[in-house]
């Protein structure tokens, strides 16, 4: 009897598509490291010439501060100096801060991604094989944000590997204090790849999948606290900053790994960002599970 | 949960040996025109059941609904003994598909693009291995089983779309134009896989094809469409022998009187027309009257100079059902289902 004549029994838990589908996005990523070098450059140069360019601590020390009759000692002018940077960035340089920003912004790069993979999809005809098949429609939805999340995970961990090279602060960093970032960063790229997800599974155009991608993908980031503390920003720009989870998932990062004072308590970072990514989790598989039954 | 993936007996509803059976089936757009229009029809088991169309007739769309894509407007089909919209979920694990183009990620290999649609049925790796092995086998890819999607030919990705299309055994496999766009040996290949699929392993095909001799050397029976009406269905012969049979054309020596009475007599002759010394006989049987014609005309007294025995194409028969040939491939564009996109930005075309 040939392999084709062979019957079975088959699996119908839908895990077993949902890795099969999780899976395929993930092959596709180890297996062209290109890809992974690529969407490591941009936090990399972020990092390497953001970071160290905005060399604040520089501005009190080394003589170029001073208050004119005052003269005062170079000692206590640092003690200004590091009391200013620990109080604004609740770290020593600018560097250690921003780097910390840098995983929020690649995991928030990568759940992005997966919107534009659900385009893809479509107009390749992939997601018309997909539901000529048995497999869960609630899958589909799922396979994409559960890769986006993986794969977010691993270039926040490179990303994090880059700047203790290059000279994050790692002298508060814990193993726990590791978990607790990497379960932050997990919950946020969870809740927004849902998003991006809920709004690509109508669309067959990449144009316009880019362009909602671009529209959304900077403001987030620089009305978080990512890249400068939230506390001094205009007032106006203050909620959209407390409303954001990119701002929740950086606090719980400054926290563990720099051993920062937090925006909020990590009780309270947790479980927005844990309401956050179950909501849209949640609603993003309902919809395009009841789009695509359609 | 674990599910026979052999498909259960059909239940009383379906006649016995009808392995789809479509009841009114109507798919409209936005309210508008009805893409498919009460579409009728049952197909046999073990047969191959051809749709044939121009462009936008309604074709794809009715794959579409038969495959669990779209959602009938109304109307309802009966798939392997499973209701069309009352168990999706059996209907899709007893049919393949092969679409139109081809819907393999580029980024994976073959082998890949097989084993992922086989897990999408929830078929264990110990039975998708060797059977997708066997599969690519068939289609002619196992030496480039290992290769990626996007190096593959046009007819390579239609052959790996059959492999992943049979899959999960299918009972009824769906063919959406299977050699659109091949180059003659590729069409040539796929037509012979698919008399192997048919005569080997006993499946029953439904494709569609704007072809006609595509539909003439395949098909069992062929249903015609146009304007998503279903216009005709039968076999090819039955088709070609409803537009009126074979045409014999005799060329008589002049000076011979007008026979045409005495041809009409002839057994099977339906009618005769004379233009100027020829003899046009419509008969169903060409090749069985004509020798009758021969000694009906020498008995006349009449010497035949010519006789040619003219077969009606499909060609003649869309002709006269739709009334325009199929190669204006007209597309109403009120009537065609939204597609997606075209063909700029395609990955690895």
């Amino acid at each position: 009897m040939s392999a084709f004549e062979q019957q079975t029994t088959l699996n119908e838990n839908p895990v077993h598509g949902l890795w099969a589908l999780t899976n395929r996005e993930l092959k596709k990523w180890y297996k062209t490291p290109v890809i992974l070098l690529l969407s490591l450059i941009q936090p990399v140069i972020w990092l390497g010439l953001f970071g160290k360019a905005m060399n604040f601590g520089a501005i009190f020390t080394g003589g170029s501060f001073n208050i004119p009759g005052l003269n005062l000692p170079k000692s206590v002018l640092d003690s200004i100096s590091s009391q200013i940077m620990q109080q604004t960035f609740g770290t020593s340089d600018y560097f250690s801060f921003l780097a910390v920003g840098m995983l929020s912004f690649i995991s928030l790069f990568m759940a992005m991604q997966s919107g534009m993979s659900v385009v893809w999809d479509r107009r390749l005809g992939f997601l018309n094989k997909e539901l000529s098949t048995p497999l869960a429609r609630g899958a589909i939805p799922l396979g994409k944000v559960f890769a986006s999340i993986l794969r977010g995970l691993v270039q926040a961990a490179i990303v994090l590997v880059i700047a203790i090279l290059l000279g994050l602060d790692a002298s508060n960093v814990t193993i726990l204090g590791l978990l607790g970032t990497f379960a932050g960063l997990f919950l946020m790229v969870m809740g927004f790849s849902s998003l991006f997800v809920m709004l690509a599974v109508r669309s067959s155009n990449q144009d316009t999948q880019m362009m909602i991608v671009n529209l959304l993908n900077l403001p987030l980031l620089f009305a978080s606290n990512a890249m400068f503390p939230a506390k001094f920003m205009p007032g106006w720009l203050q909620p959209i900053v407390q409303a954001n989870p990119v701002s929740y998932a950086t606090d719980i990062s400054r926290q563990l790994l720099l051993g920062s004072t937090g925006m909020a308590s990590l009780g309270f970072d947790f479980l927005y960002l844990g309401g956050f990514a179950i909501a849209l989790t949640v609603l993003g598989t309902v919809i395009s599970w009841r789009f695509l039954s359609k | 949960m674990l599910n026979q993936e052999t498909v259960k007996p059909a239940p009383t509803s379906a006649a016995v040996g009808e392995v789809l059976s479509i009841r009114g089936l109507t798919k409209s757009f936005d309210g508008k025109v009805n893409a498919v229009d009460g579409v009728t029809f049952s197909v046999l088991e073990g047969e191959i059941f051809g749709f044939l169309g121009p462009n936008g007739a309604g074709k794809s769309t009715t794959i579409n609904m038969l495959t669990t894509i779209l959602r009938p407007t109304s109307g309802d089909a009966t798939i392997c003994g499973h209701d069309l919209t009352g168990d999706q979920a059996a209907v899709r694990r007893s049919i393949g598909v092969v679409p139109q183009e081809s819907t393999a990620d580029d980024d994976l290999t073959g082998l890949e693009n097989v084993l992922l649609c086989a897990d999408f049925y929830g078929i264990p790796r110990r039975i998708s291995k060797p059977r997708a092995a066997e599969l690519l086998t068939l289609v002619e890819l196992d030496a480039h089983a290992g290769h990626k999607v996007s190096t593959y030919s046009g007819g390579m990705r239609r052959r790996l779309e059959l492999a992943s299309g049979l899959i999960n055994r299918p009972k009824l496999l769906f063919l959406d134009e299977p050699t659109l766009g091949l180059d003659v040996q590729t069409r040539a290949a796929v037509w012979e896989y698919i008399r192997k699929l048919k005569e080997e392993y006993h499946m029953t095909l439904f494709m569609t094809t704007h072809y006609l001799d595509e539909a003439d050397r395949l098909c069992d029976r062929i249903a015609l469409i146009d304007r998503g009406k279903i216009l005709k269905i039968g076999s090819p012969a039955e088709l070609k022998e409803s537009i009126g049979g074979d045409i014999i054309e005799v060329e008589v020596q002049p000076g011979a009187p007008d026979l045409s009475p005495i041809l009409a007599r002839v057994e099977h002759v339906r009618e005769v027309r004379k233009v100027n010394s020829d003899y046009r006989i419509k008969t169903e049987f060409g090749e069985q009257t004509a020798p009758a014609v021969f000694e009906a005309l020498r008995l006349g007294g009449a010497k035949v100079a010519r006789i040619a025995i003219e077969k009606p194409t499909l060609d003649q028969v869309y002709l006269e059902y739709t009334g325009r040939s199929i190669r204006e491939e007209h597309v109403d564009t009120t009537t065609r289902m939204p597609r997606r996109g075209g063909m700029f930005m395609r990955r690895g075309r």
